[in-house]
């Protein structure tokens, strides 16, 4: 059950990002990585994250693709447009590209060593309560610092659009 | 039923591997797309696959720590969604266009 739900996930989040990177309109990119982002929330869950899924899904896939879509539809992004590939590059570059990976993933999958496998439900630390109580704890100091750091970037993101005044 | 020819639970690796696979896929679109928008998406994609890293490690170290960094990297990445996005409505009011090879004031 873990394998299939971790395939079927797995599945989503890589067909989301290779049409990310192929799709020519911006806003197709920004719904494809809603959809990598949703799965890897999922994967996230399989392996016992389950506050760090919740913020996933608020903040990454809620929040920031909100901003993303926002500016897309704001500048009124168009698709882009096609560049003029030289006969060598149409000729070689997918045969090149296809033996690049098969030689990758020949030496990654002869060097990954055997390692345990992933039961769902064995990593009980990641509910928000144990979350907090090591964030408040161990990494307080850097916690206020990303308040500050929160600050700037709204001051500068401010500065950066707004009008200017005569 | 025929018997599903997969392991019971997939082995830790699968997970790493997923990452890679998600974080090249980032590189590519960094390096291929020329629309700034599209360029910025494979950075938070990049920031993703590098979460997914922190949490399978954070499962085999069977600590806590890796969520936190996991939460970071967010904060991080919303900061720079703004930040960045601000730029980019910047470079739009002066310029009209999204195509990073058009902005080029520092090339020579």
């Amino acid at each position: 059950m873990d394998a299939l739900l971790f395939l079927i996930f797995a599945g989503i989040a890589v067909i989301c990002a290779v049409s990310l990177v192929l799709q020519r309109h911006p806003i197709s990119s920004a719904l494809s990585l809603v959809g990598v982002m949703a799965s890897l929330a999922a994967l996230y869950l399989l392996l016992g994250g389950e506050f760090i899924a919740a913020a996933q899904l608020v903040v990454y896939a809620g929040a920031i693709m909100v901003l993303f879509i926002f500016v897309i539809m704001l500048l009124n992004a168009g698709t882009e447009k096609k560049i003029v590939k030289g006969p060598m590059v149409r000729f070689f570059a997918l045969p090149l590209l296809v033996i690049l990976l098969g030689i990758l993933g020949y030496v990654v999958q002869s060097l990954l060593p055997v390692s345990d496998p992933v039961n769902f439900g064995s990593f009980t630390h990641g509910a928000p309560a144990d979350v907090g109580r090591v964030l408040f704890r161990n990494y307080l100091l850097p916690f206020e610092i990303t308040s500050v750091l929160i600050l700037i970037a709204i001051i500068g993101a401010i500065v950066l659009a707004r009008k200017e005044i005569e | 039923m025929p018997q599903l020819p997969l392991p019971p639970n997939v082995p830790l690796s699968w997970y790493l591997a997923l990452s890679a696979i998600l974080f090249s896929l980032g590189v590519a679109g960094f390096l291929f797309r020329r629309n700034v928008i599209t360029v910025f998406m494979s950075i938070e994609l990049m920031l993703n696959a590098v979460n997914l890293t922190f949490i399978t490690f954070s499962y085999k170290l069977k600590q806590v720590d890796g969520h936190i960094f996991a939460f970071f990297v967010m904060v991080v990445a919303a900061a720079e969604a703004a930040v960045g996005l601000a730029i980019i409505l910047t470079i739009f009011k002066n310029r009209q266009t999204l195509e990073i090879d058009e902005v080029s004031s520092l090339k020579n």
